[in-house]
């Protein structure tokens, strides 16, 4: 893929932070959720993606889905067929909340991950940055600036969520952080948005909050494609600026 | 094998028990919103629950049967008509070749579903034959029902056409299904605790339990927003957002609740205050705007029981069904 330039580094993530504090609770009937914090943390959204892999690894009768968020897992599944062919002697619930506990304990023996910087390309001028302007003046910089602080992390995919594809990353250096805005707007496809400390990319046309700083001519989601979402939870991101010229020659 | 959509209506799209295995990318479930009335109108048509079926919002389409076939219509009542004759929900039905079906009047209910022998023909995207608007994709062409739509079934070697009588241009078979107490006491909604309901300040919790909230006309199939009294946290942190499903009751920060319906998105960050049980949710996706809804709490073991008695007379209707189609065919 154009524009996709992977790096392969290495970095070992620790997890010893953790200890065996977490909150398992029914989100309603047929899901679960692990919890293992109200923040966004690294190390927590590492211990939920490595339980994710176990889980995919090791799954059960009746399980339908799993995603990860910041610092929880939540599984789906099906209370009839895990009745039916484990027989749990309490609820359905206890069982898969053991499940869970499960792969709790054993994804700790996940220590190491490889990770990618995937480099996006981001044309951060007029028309794709609707809010650019107005928000280097909010923050007293001028806009290149902005660009530069926002290309000069790498920002790690959270997760995904609120639309097919679209990324939570982080985090943004606070010196262009910005609230959300009050009322959503509609976003074009490919709009790279900053929401406080978080930043993301709207794959779809959508109606959307985030304050849009560029837009990249990738396409992050093609249904058809034989992947239709490009980005995942645990990918490493850094954007580079790329002219209007080489946006449209794209 | 197909039928040809005459005239559109408002939301018609096809539709299964939904697309899982995908949430970890952002791609919703989505799919059916009353999935007993989805699986009975299979059922009666003697069909696998898992084929797809057509969900119409009223006003509904008007379709053209382009050959005989095996119907049946389930679900909300929108006085369905083949060629001007009234039909009974909840039965199949033969149709004749060009017999037309039409929707002209609501009577209750939100959301019809019709199934035809051997289901449609369209396309499954990433394993489902839901269709996902946003991502234009999956049902018919990722999209809703227009004009001159034609749909396709898949093939059957079963001929109903000796079930018709001359001259006419339908006939509805003799049995039907008893929807028995999945749709009794509409307004009554058990939920079980979300794990923010201690959040709620006291007096709260006892409005959640004792006022009654109304569907707003802002409703849609990703959400029911309710309005009804404003109901307060005791703690004013924010959450980072997590995974929510089909029936999370979530408080909006002006204190109203909605409910995530079918098409709901993977992820939120409201607090969840409980949760509508699987059972419950059927007569829940039947309920329109300015209707009132009255929760009652229960607990998690009670919710899976009354899931697992609705599956199982599911499946002791399709069996059933089963039995009654072989007979009349052979």
């Amino acid at each position: 893929m154009r524009g996709y330039v992977v790096k392969k580094l290495t970095s070992v993530i620790s997890i010893q932070v953790l200890t065996n504090q977490y909150k398992i609770f029914p989100l309603g009937d047929a899901a679960v959720t692990i919890d293992m914090g109200n923040v966004i943390s690294e190390a927590l959204n590492q211990k939920a993606l490595a339980m994710q892999q176990w889980l995919l690894a090791h799954p059960f009768e009746g399980m339908k889905d799993c995603l990860v968020a910041y610092s929880s897992l939540t599984v789906l599944y099906n209370p009839v067929i895990i009745k039916k062919y484990y027989h749990p002697r309490h609820t359905v619930f206890a069982w898969v909340a053991d499940r869970l506990q499960q792969a709790f304990e054993k994804a700790l023996q996940t220590g190491q991950a490889i990770r990618e910087v995937i480099r996006i390309p981001v044309c951060y001028d007029e028309p794709f940055a609707p809010d650019l302007v107005s928000l280097a003046r909010q923050k007293q910089l001028p806009v290149t600036d902005v660009v530069n602080i926002h290309t000069s992390t790498v920002y790690n995919v959270y997760m995904i969520g609120f639309l097919p594809g679209f990324s939570y990353m982080g985090e943004v250096n606070e010196r262009i952080a910005v609230p959300r805005k009050q009322q959503p707007t509609q976003v074009m496809a490919g709009s790279v948005g900053i929401a406080g400390s978080q930043t993301g990319i709207y794959p779809l046309q959508s109606p959307g909050g985030w304050q849009i700083v560029g837009r990249t001519p990738l396409k992050l989601f093609d249904a058809f494609g034989p992947e239709p979402v490009k980005l995942q939870a645990g990918d490493r991101v850094q954007f580079y600026a790329i002219t209007k010229q080489e946006f449209d020659s794209y | 094998m197909s039928l040809t959509i005459i005239k559109p209506g408002l939301l018609d799209t096809i539709q299964d028990l939904g697309r899982t295995g995908y949430s970890r990318l952002g791609i919703n479930t989505g799919g059916v919103m009353d999935r007993y009335a989805a699986q009975v109108a299979n059922m009666l048509v003697g069909n696998d629950t898992l084929e797809a079926v057509m969900e119409i919002h009223f006003p509904g389409a008007q379709f053209l049967f382009e050959q005989n076939t095996l119907i049946s219509i389930t679900g909300a009542d929108f006085t369905a008509m083949v060629n001007d004759e009234p039909v009974p929900l909840w039965h199949p039905i033969v149709v004749r070749k060009n017999a037309v079906l039409h929707f002209p009047k609501l009577q209750h209910g939100s959301r019809c579903y019709v199934a035809v022998h051997g289901g449609y023909c369209v396309n499954k995207w990433l394993n489902s034959y839901s269709t996902h608007l946003k991502a234009g994709a999956g049902g018919f062409h990722g999209r809703k029902l227009e004009k001159r739509d034609e749909i396709p079934f898949k093939e059957s070697r079963i001929y109903f056409a000796g079930l018709l009588k001359p001259g006419k241009e339908f006939e509805v078979l003799k049995w039907h299904v008893d929807t028995g107490s999945t749709y009794l006491h509409p307004n009554e909604i058990y939920i079980i605790k979300g794990n923010e309901w201690d959040q709620l300040t006291c007096q709260s919790q006892q409005d959640m339990l004792e006022d009654n909230f109304t569907i707003h006309p802002f409703s849609d199939r990703m959400g029911y927003q309710l309005k009804g009294v404003d109901l307060k946290r005791n703690e004013r942190t924010e959450l980072v957002s997590s995974g929510v499903s089909f029936g999370t009751i979530q408080l909006l920060p002006n204190g109203q609740l909605i409910v995530l319906m079918a098409d709901h998105q993977t992820t939120g960050g409201y607090p969840r205050i409980g949760h509508v049980i699987s059972a419950h949710l059927p007569k829940l996706a039947q309920l329109r705007p300015s209707d009132c809804i009255h929760f009652k709490i229960t607990d998690i073991a009670t919710a899976e029981n009354l899931l697992i008695a609705q599956q199982q007379e599911l499946n002791i209707l399709q069996r059933a069904c089963l039995e009654r189609l072989n007979h009349v065919v052979c």
